[in-house]
């Protein structure tokens, strides 16, 4: 039942796609998407406006490329041209095509020299949060407010209305809008990986470093990532679930949080072994 | 072995019969056979395999793997077979055995008898890997799964059964197998050409084998010693990569990618030589820039030693030494153009054949570009940020390796076909198989580009609903490229029962390397007096 369901999504999705290109969304895929999710963040933003650039250039050359191959492939069959040339050398021509794709790789590296940089200069924390990789589900701790909690997936049965499979988790990891938020890596037995598409945010957790990313989100809502280092066998099960709130819903959050401790956190950790 | 007294003295081109001819051969084309039976073999079990994974991933939910680490298993499998027991045994071990002593005019391999154990470690090899999908793995199930990359510390606290270990022996048999043959190959280009034939005259495809050699000889080392200090950290109690005491999981990392970055050039290089052979034949033209074809191969392979750590944007390293790898990842598309323009240089002004052979290396040359050209965009850290472990890396390695390496090594089966085995190909046979392996890989991995750009991670048995669509396209496209590898084992029987007589050189005036000059077959003896090359 559950697979004739997809079957009629898959047509559905099929359709939205004969009608028009599908749209991306913000924080989460979309059927048939064929770029990236839409942008939740300012380095977001730079990865996609420099994809774009790289993507036309790659997209050209490979045009080019099978340009020149039909040509040879019409111009140059044996029907149309039997006697074939003994041209083996022509230095000019061995010279620009040496030169020119080193012009064009050094217009691809100064931009992306460029998003490196940015990606690694970090701003000065607004809120720093601390997530842990374990398999399979993640901890999160805001050591100054002296929160943590286990953030494990939610099983297809217990899913509510609206909640997308394998991306939902029991807790979300919550943070202000526009804020600059530090995440500390950590991890407890194998590597995992903390990444958010829509923030242009991945990262290895190691066992034994303590590694760091940072996002600014610059929208409210929700926003999935997943595991994105192979962790073993629940590796497709640990999703990073984010929710963007306004700066008071955050504060009243943070609030109900310490009066709950972190009880919670702790059942659900026994309850997940 | 108590061999009779008539035989001591029997004449020098006497051949043993039987068992004996192939368990001890020491023949380079009785050996090249062997490596092609096996790699086919090694090829349809790694094709089930990602068949397998292609059922399951054709729709959200698990339905064919009860239990996902079965599927990271056959993730595994699928990847160390494709590399180590397909590809490999198929460019090098077996076209390479082949036709390097026939291209260059010597009688046999400088080694004969290692060019034999060689042969056999590899299939010991596959042998210990094959098991270890039976074996105890991670808690709760067999087989080892912690992807061909084996990163630490997963492949040691993570999967405690013996099957880790005994595909950790299966590779050090393998990286033995492969050390033994790179020197017999570099042993054989450097002392056995026939008189006349110098460095600057040899097919590239020769120099191809002679690059892959020097890539295997210099990296494989690296893979020994790390695995090994990952068999003692799992068995002994040492501490390499435990950063609880004075490891570190990063140097598995580096040490597993000094050795797998050049492994991928390993794979594809000669693929290059191949390629350019079928281009020239097939074009009656010598090939174009011929010092800048070799010599690109060379830059490929040095450049290949310098910048392992692309893989790793996202384990954590500094932004100074990103910076570095990105800078140093560039540079290696430029020989890479060299060859591309190079090839479509050497089809200007030719007469070009479309026989099934030079469909493949068509294929191949516009495929492999677009392998390349993402391979461009993921040289960016920056943009790797958000590619790294996703399907677009998928995509982009399966058009190198699944559409580049194994266009190459099925042109180099139909090139050489006739030659091998004195018999014809059928060319309607072999160009359907081209046609559907070209659709069907084509329908299999362009899809998936889409699917790591809407962020789907790789390595996955299941998949949030969203990213259905083009996982279902892509299975379909499995699919057809599965229904060529039947026209191709079809192809095989076809040939072989109509044994239709090749002649020495049926492809006229374009092929010029020596192995054209021989009989199809091969006598089992060639080139008992040298030829002489002007």
């Amino acid at each position: 039942m559950a697979i004739l369901d997809r079957r009629l999504m898959l047509i559905a999705a099929g359709a939205t796609l004969a009608s028009g290109p599908a749209l991306a969304g913000m924080g989460h895929p979309s059927p048939w998407q064929m770029g990236f999710q839409d942008a939740g963040s300012p380095i977001m933003e730079q990865i996609t406006a420099f994809h774009n650039y790289v993507n036309f250039i790659i997209v050209l050359i490979a045009l080019f490329v099978l340009a020149l191959l039909v040509y040879v492939i019409v111009r140059f069959n044996e029907k149309r041209h039997p006697e074939p040339s003994r041209t083996a050398h022509n230095t000019m021509l061995e010279v620009v095509w040496t030169v020119v794709p080193v012009l064009i790789l050094v217009a691809i590296a100064i931009p992306s020299f460029r998003l490196l940089f940015a990606q690694y200069d970090f701003p000065k924390a607004d809120l720093t949060v601390t997530a842990t990789g374990s398999q399979w589900f993640w901890t999160y701790e805001y050591p100054d407010q002296g929160i943590s909690f286990a953030s494990i997936m939610v099983q297809e049965d217990d899913l509510k209305p609206g909640q997308p499979r394998l991306l939902t988790a029991d807790h979300n990891l919550v943070v202000p809008v526009n804020k600059n938020v530090i995440v500390q890596l950590k991890s407890t037995d194998v590597i995992h990986d903390f990444a958010v598409p829509s923030f242009g945010v991945k990262l290895d957790a190691v066992p034994g470093r303590l590694q760091k990313t940072w996002f600014r989100a610059e929208k409210t809502g929700m926003f999935y990532g997943q595991c994105s280092e192979l962790c073993g066998r629940n590796h497709a099960f640990m999703p990073i679930a984010v929710q963007v709130v306004t700066e008071d819903e955050f504060n009243d959050w943070v609030t109900k949080q310490k009066a709950s401790a972190s009880l919670d956190a702790t059942g659900k950790i026994a309850a997940a072994h | 072995m108590a061999a009779p007294s008539a035989h001591a003295h029997a004449a020098h081109d006497e051949r043993p019969y039987g068992w004996r001819r192939w368990l001890f051969s020491t023949n380079h084309k009785d050996i090249g056979t062997m490596y092609l039976i096996f790699a086919l073999i090694a090829g349809i079990v790694g094709g089930l395999l990602s068949m397998a994974m292609r059922v399951e991933l054709m729709e959200p939910g698990m339905q064919f793997f009860g239990n996902a680490e079965v599927f990271n298993v056959f993730v595994t499998a699928h990847g160390l077979i494709m590399v180590f027991f397909m590809v490999m045994p198929s460019t090098m071990g077996g076209f390479g055995n082949w036709m390097v002593p026939l291209m260059i005019g010597a009688p046999d391999m400088a080694f004969p008898r290692m060019n034999n154990i060689s042969f056999w470690l590899v299939v010991a090899a596959f042998c210990l890997l094959v098991t270890s999908l039976f074996m105890p793995g991670a808690p709760g199930s067999s087989g080892a799964g912690p992807g061909w990359t084996v990163y630490a510390p997963l492949s040691t606290k993570g999967i405690p059964g013996p099957a880790m270990d005994f595909a950790i022996l299966s590779l050090h048999l393998a990286g033995a197998s492969s050390i033994l043959g790179a020197i017999n190959f570099i042993t054989t280009i450097f002392n056995m050409r026939a008189p006349g034939m110098t460095l600057h005259k040899m097919p590239l495809f020769v120099w191809s084998v002679l690059v892959t050699g020097f890539l295997l000889l210099l990296s494989l080392p690296v893979l020994a010693g790390a695995i090994t200090m990952l068999l003692t950290d799992r068995n002994f109690g040492t501490t390499f990569f435990d950063s609880a005491h004075g490891g570190d999981p990063l140097l598995w990392q580096h040490l597993f990618w000094f050795f797998g970055h050049p492994e991928v050039y390993i794979l594809i290089v000669p693929g290059f030589g191949i390629v350019s052979q079928i281009v020239s034949t097939f074009s009656r033209k010598p090939i174009f820039g011929y010092l800048g074809m070799a010599y690109a191969m060379v830059a490929i392979g040095a450049i290949g030693f310098v910048v392992w750590a692309h893989h790793m944007y996202a384990a954590g390293i500094s932004v100074n030494t990103q910076a570095y790898f990105v800078f140093a990842t560039m540079v290696i598309a430029v020989p890479t153009g060299i060859k591309i323009f190079s090839w479509i240089a050497t089809m200007w002004g030719g007469s070009l054949s479309f026989k099934t052979p030079m469909l493949w290396a068509i294929g191949f040359i516009f495929l492999f570009t677009v392998g390349g050209v993402t391979g461009v965009v993921l040289a960016n850290a920056g943009v790797d940020r958000s590619f790294h472990d996703t399907y677009y890396v998928v995509a982009h390695f399966h058009y190198t390796m699944s559409i580049g390496a194994v266009f190459s090594i099925f042109g180099a089966w139909y090139y050489w076909f006739p030659k091998m085995w004195g018999y014809m190909y059928n060319e309607t046979l072999g160009k359907l198989h081209f046609w559907l392996m070209f659709i069907g890989a084509n329908l299999t991995f362009f899809p998936q580009h889409f699917l790591g750009l809407a962020g789907m991670p790789r390595r996955y048995a299941d998949y949030p609903d969203a990213f259905t669509g083009w996982n279902y396209v892509s299975s379909i496209g499995s699919y057809v490229g599965f229904a060529g590898l039947l026209v191709f084992l079809f192809g095989i029987y076809y040939a072989f029962s109509r044994k239709v007589h090749a002649p020495a050189n049926p492809w006229g005036a374009g092929a010029t390397t020596l192995e054209w000059q021989v009989p199809s077959p091969p006598p089992f003896h060639t080139y008992e007096t040298l030829p002489r090359i002007k």
